[in-house]
C-alpha cells in the first residue's frame, strides 16, 4: 500500500505542495485546485491529505472510485456522475471539488508534492 | 427464454426519429406524446405559460390530464392518459432525492386524478433524452413495449408477445436486452407493472434502477391509486428509456456552483448526523416501525390498535440483522446520500410461482412492514418481505394491499364474511399463509383475490349487497376515503392528522401532511387555527417536491444539528432554504418561501377543481371513516379506556352512570364535531368556500382564474 503521510509539526505553511499539485494536474497555480491542502492555524499548520482509507469508494454509487493494486484510490472519470457524495463523506475532507469541473479529484499518492516540500513534512510511504 | 427469441417475436408498429433538445436551466421545453391506439408519436412544445403556472412534474401531469379527459372519462377510457413528468430540479446528481418522477392518471380506485411519485432512473433519463414529460394515451390492441432511445434519438412502439409481465423478470429482461455491459445497463431504465395489476384496481408501476453492486435491476414503485392497472389495461408491458450518458451538468444549470455547494453541505450532514438521528442509510424508512409502536401509532388489526407485543419480531433491527445488506450506497437516484432504498439479498421465496428462487427484495419500507405486517397482525419478518416482494413484482400497491387485507380480515373475524365467501381462505389476523394465498390469487385473477383486489371501497359495497353486511358498520371500519385506502398511520388521537388524511386531493395518503408528532406528541398546534395553518403550509410545501422532481425524505429525515433551536423546528428552515438555492441554481430565478407556496397553491387548487370536475372534491368527499377518528367498537374503546375517559372528563362531560356504548357515542359526537370545525378552519385558510370549493377571488389572487376552472366552480358558488 502506498500513501502520503504527514508531520504537521514540520510544516511551515509555504504552500509549495499545493502549487506543485495544482500545476501538475490542472496546469494552474491555484490552491483551490490542489489535492493537498495547507491551512495556517494560529499556532500550527493543518495539512489535509488523503489516507487512501477507501470510504469514498464505499459510498460511490457508480463504482467510479476503486483501489488500485497499490491500495491507492483512483477515480474513473468516465463512470463518475459528479454527485460529490464522496466529498461529503470523506473523513479527512481530502476529496476535493472545484466548480470548474464536473468530477471531484483526489490525491493519488504520486509524490510530486513531497519533492518540493522544504521540511519533509509530507512523505510517500509504502506499507 | 433467451433475449434473441424475445426480440425475434417483436413486431415494430412505429418508429419515430426526433431531434434531441438539450436541457437549458432544467428544462427541455418538450413533451413526448405517444398514442398507442393509432401509434402516433409526436413532440409537443411546452409553452412559457405552462411553465409559469405549472412548473413541472405533477403540475405538468395534471395539466395534460385535464386537457385529455372529460368529466365522463373513467380509468379505462381510451382517452385516459398516463403522464410521467420530472421537473426542473429533477436529474441533478448533487443533492439527495433529486430523481423523482411524478405519474398522473385517472385512477381506477377514485375516478379522479391520482399522482404518485417514484424513484428509479426513468424520469431523469427521460429528461436527458430530450423530454420534460411523457404522455401516453390510447389503448394498444396487443401487448406492446415502448422504447425511448436517447442514444439513437428514436421512439419505437413494438408488439412484445413473449416478454414476461411480472416486474422483477421483465425489468431484468429489458435491462439486459438494451444494455450490453454494466456501464450500459445503468443507462437503461424500465417501467413495468405486473400480473396482478391486470386483475385488480391497485396496480402500481415499477421504475427500475440498475444496481452495479448487486448486478441487478432493482425497482421503485409509483404505488398509489392504481396507475399500474391503467398501464396494463392499455396493454403496455413496459416503457424503456435509454440514456446516452449521465453526468453532473446535464441540466445545464444557471449556476452549477450553488447546486454543488448545497449538495455537498447535505452530504456532510448525512455523513455526520444520520447515525445519530434516523439511521436512514442503514435501514431506511423501516427505522420507525418500533417508534410508531412505542407511540401507539402503528396500525394493528385494521387500525383498531396502535401497538402490539409482537412488534419486536418485525422491528428494524431484525431486518438489519437477518435480511438486509448494510451500509451500501442504496440511493434510487445518483447523489442520494440518504440512501433509503434498502434491499434484502438472496431472499429465498417460500411460496408462489417463484418459490425457491433467491431474489432481491426492495425493502422493507415502513409502509409495507406496517401494512402487510402489523395491520394484518402478521409479525413474521420473512412473510413481510415475501409479501413485499410479491406486491412489487405482481405490480400492486403494498399500502392498499395491507389496508384492504386488514379490512377483509376484520370482516372475516367478525363473521361478516366466511370461508365459503373467501373460497376457503382462513383470513384470520396473523395468518400469513392466507395473505400469501390471497396475493397469488390476485396475480392469477381468481377466487377471493378478484374481489379483494377491487379495494376496500368496492368490497364494502359487495359485502353489503351480496352478504347482507351492515353498511354503516363497514363505512366505519373500512379505512378508505374517495376510494383510496389509508396509508399506515393511526390518526385516531391526532385531529390534525385526521385532516392530514381527510383534507387531501388524491385521498388519504400521508404525503401531503404528517402532523402527528407536531400535534399529538409536541402539542405545537393546539388551536383549530394552528392546525389549519399547518394543514395549509405543509400540503403546499410538500406539493412543491412533486413539481420540481424531488423526494421529501432529505427534507426532514435528516435535520441540521441546531434545528431544534430554530423558531419553527417542524419546518426545518435551513433545508427549505436549500430548496430555494437549488431552484435559483437551476433556473436563475430567485424564490422565497412565500413564492414556493404560491407555486404549489396554483397546482393544488387546479387539482382540487379537477376533482370537482370529475365528480368528487367537495366537502362530502372529505369526510373520513370513524375508525380513523376514534373507537368504533367496544374493544377499541376499552383498549384505551382511561385515556378516553380522562379526555372526556377534561372536556366537562359527565360520565356518571354511562355505559361503555354511551361513552363511545359521546366521544364520537365530540370528535366528529371537531373534524367539522377543523374542516371549516382549513377551508377558510385555503381560500375555499365551506363546501370546499376554491373561490374565484382565490384563483385570481393566484393567477389561476382560468376560464376552464371558473366554469367548473360556477355551479357551486
Amino acid at each position: 500500500m502506498k500513501r502520503l503521510i504527514k508531520d504537521e509539526s514540520l510544516c511551515i505553511g509555504c504552500g509549495a505542495c499545493e502549487e506543485k499539485c495544482s500545476t501538475a494536474y490542472f496546469k494552474e497555480n491555484n490552491r483551490e485546485k490542489s489535492r493537498i491542502k495547507v491551512e495556517k492555524m494560529e499556532h500550527w499548520n493543518r495539512l489535509t491529505i488523503c489516507t487512501q482509507c477507501g470510504v469514498c469508494a464505499e459510498v460511490c454509487p457508480t463504482l467510479a472510485l476503486k483501489k488500485d493494486i497499490l491500495g491507492v484510490v483512483r477515480l474513473n472519470k468516465k463512470e463518475c456522475v459528479g454527485c460529490f457524495i464522496c466529498v461529503g463523506f470523506c473523513p479527512e475532507d481530502a476529496m476535493m471539488q472545484h466548480d470548474d469541473y464536473h468530477e471531484p479529484f483526489k490525491c493519488i499518492a504520486c509524490g510530486l508534492c513531497t519533492e518540493v516540500c522544504p521540511t519533509g513534512a509530507i512523505k510517500i510511504r509504502e506499507f | 427464454m433467451n433475449l434473441q427469441e424475445l426480440k425475434n417475436n417483436r413486431k415494430i408498429l412505429t418508429e419515430y426519429s426526433y431531434e434531441k433538445k438539450d436541457l437549458y436551466r432544467g428544462y427541455t421545453d418538450k413533451t413526448l406524446y405517444i398514442n398507442i391506439s393509432n401509434n402516433e408519436v409526436k413532440v409537443k412544445d411546452v409553452s412559457d405559460r405552462m411553465k409559469e403556472k405549472f412548473i413541472g412534474g405533477k403540475g405538468y401531469g395534471m395539466r395534460y390530464l385535464w386537457d385529455a379527459v372529460t368529466p365522463e372519462t373513467r380509468w379505462d377510457s381510451e382517452e385516459n392518459e398516463i403522464i410521467v413528468a420530472v421537473g426542473p430540479v429533477g436529474g441533478i446528481t448533487q443533492y439527495p432525492g433529486s430523481g423523482k418522477s411524478l405519474v398522473c392518471t385517472i385512477s381506477p380506485m377514485t375516478d379522479i386524478p391520482i399522482d404518485s411519485n417514484v424513484g428509479g432512473y426513468f424520469g431523469p433519463y427521460l429528461k436527458f433524452s430530450g423530454f420534460d414529460a411523457l404522455e401516453i394515451q390510447g389503448k394498444a390492441e396487443r401487448d406492446v413495449v415502448i422504447i425511448i432511445d436517447g442514444k439513437e434519438k428514436t421512439v419505437r412502439i413494438e408488439e412484445a408477445p413473449l416478454e414476461a409481465v411480472d416486474g422483477h423478470i421483465l425489468g431484468e429482461q429489458l435491462t439486459n436486452m438494451y444494455g450490453n455491459s454494466e456501464s450500459e445497463k445503468r443507462l437503461v431504465s424500465v417501467i413495468t407493472a405486473g400480473t396482478a395489476a391486470e386483475h385488480t384496481r391497485i396496480g402500481i408501476l415499477n421504475f427500475t434502477f440498475y444496481d452495479l453492486r448487486r448486478k441487478t435491476a432493482r425497482m421503485k414503485q409509483a404505488g398509489r391509486g392504481g396507475i399500474g392497472t391503467v398501464f396494463r389495461n392499455k396493454k403496455i408491458k413496459a416503457v424503456v428509456v435509454i440514456a446516452e450518458e449521465v453526468k453532473g451538468n446535464l441540466n445545464n444549470a444557471f449556476d452549477q456552483g450553488i447546486i454543488n455547494e448545497t449538495g455537498i453541505k447535505l452530504h456532510r450532514e448525512m455523513a455526520h448526523l444520520d447515525h445519530l438521528q434516523n439511521n436512514m442509510r442503514k435501514i431506511g424508512t423501516a427505522n420507525i416501525i418500533e417508534v410508531m409502536d412505542a407511540y401507539d401509532l402503528l396500525p394493528v388489526h385494521n387500525f383498531q390498535y396502535g401497538s402490539h407485543p409482537d412488534t419486536k419480531k418485525i422491528e428494524s433491527k431484525v431486518f438489519i440483522r437477518d435480511y438486509c445488506t448494510q451500509n451500501m450506497p442504496d440511493g434510487c437516484w445518483y447523489g442520494c446520500s440518504v440512501a433509503c432504498s434498502k434491499a434484502a439479498d438472496n431472499f429465498e421465496l417460500k411460496t408462489g410461482p417463484y418459490k425457491g428462487h433467491k431474489v432481491v427484495v426492495d425493502g422493507p419500507e415502513y409502509e409495507n412492514a406496517a401494512g402487510v405486517g402489523a395491520n394484518c397482525g402478521i409479525f413474521d419478518p420473512h412473510a413481510v418481505l415475501e409479501l413485499n416482494f410479491y406486491c412489487d413484482t405482481y405490480g400492486i400497491d403494498t399500502i392498499s394491499y395491507g389496508t384492504l387485507t386488514a379490512f377483509a380480515m376484520e370482516c372475516y373475524e367478525r363473521g361478516i364474511i366466511n370461508k365459503e365467501i373467501t373460497g376457503g381462505l382462513d383470513l384470520r389476523f396473523g395468518n400469513a399463509d392466507a395473505s400469501l394465498a390471497l396475493i397469488h390469487q390476485m396475480a392469477k385473477g381468481e377466487g377471493f383475490g378478484l374481489i379483494a383486489g377491487q379495494g376496500v371501497h368496492r368490497m364494502k359495497k359487495h359485502f353489503v349487497e351480496n352478504y347482507g353486511a351492515d353498511a354503516a358498520f363497514l363505512e366505519d371500519i373500512g379505512a378508505e376515503q374517495k376510494g383510496l385506502e389509508y396509508s399506515q398511520y393511526m390518526s385516531k388521537e391526532s385531529l390534525a392528522q385526521q385532516g392530514g388524511y381527510g383534507l387531501t386531493n388524491k385521498g388519504p395518503q400521508h404525503d401531503e401532511a404528517w402532523l402527528i408528532f407536531m400535534d399529538m406528541i409536541n402539542n405545537q398546534i393546539p388551536t383549530f387555527e394552528n392546525k389549519a395553518e399547518a394543514l395549509h403550509y405543509f400540503p403546499m410545501f410538500r406539493t412543491w417536491f412533486g413539481l420540481l422532481g424531488l423526494c421529501k425524505l432529505p427534507w426532514n429525515d435528516i435535520v441540521p444539528a441546531n434545528n431544534s433551536e430554530t423558531e419553527e423546528p417542524a419546518k426545518i428552515q435551513e433545508h427549505v432554504d436549500n430548496y430555494h438555492k437549488l431552484y435559483y441554481g437551476i433556473t436563475g430565478t430567485k424564490i422565497d418561501s412565500a413564492e414556493m407556496i404560491r407555486q404549489s397553491e396554483r397546482v393544488y387548487n387546479f387539482q382540487r377543481i379537477f376533482n370537482i370536475r370529475m365528480g368528487k372534491g367537495l366537502r362530502k368527499n372529505d369526510k373520513t371513516p370513524y375508525r380513523t377518528m376514534g373507537p368504533v367498537t367496544k374493544e377499541e374503546y376499552l383498549s384505551r379506556e382511561s385515556n378516553y375517559e380522562k379526555q372526556m372528563i377534561e372536556l366537562g362531560f359527565d360520565l356518571t352512570g354511562k355505559t361503555v356504548e354511551e361513552k363511545i357515542a359521546l366521544l364520537r359526537k365530540h370528535r366528529e364535531s371537531q373534524y367539522e370545525q377543523l374542516t371549516d378552519a382549513v377551508y377558510k385558510r385555503r381560500g375555499w368556500t365551506m363546501n370546499g370549493v376554491p373561490t374565484p377571488e382565490k384563483l385570481k389572487d393566484l393567477g389561476m382564474d382560468l376560464p376552464e376552472l371558473l366554469e367548473v366552480i360556477k355551479p357551486y358558488l
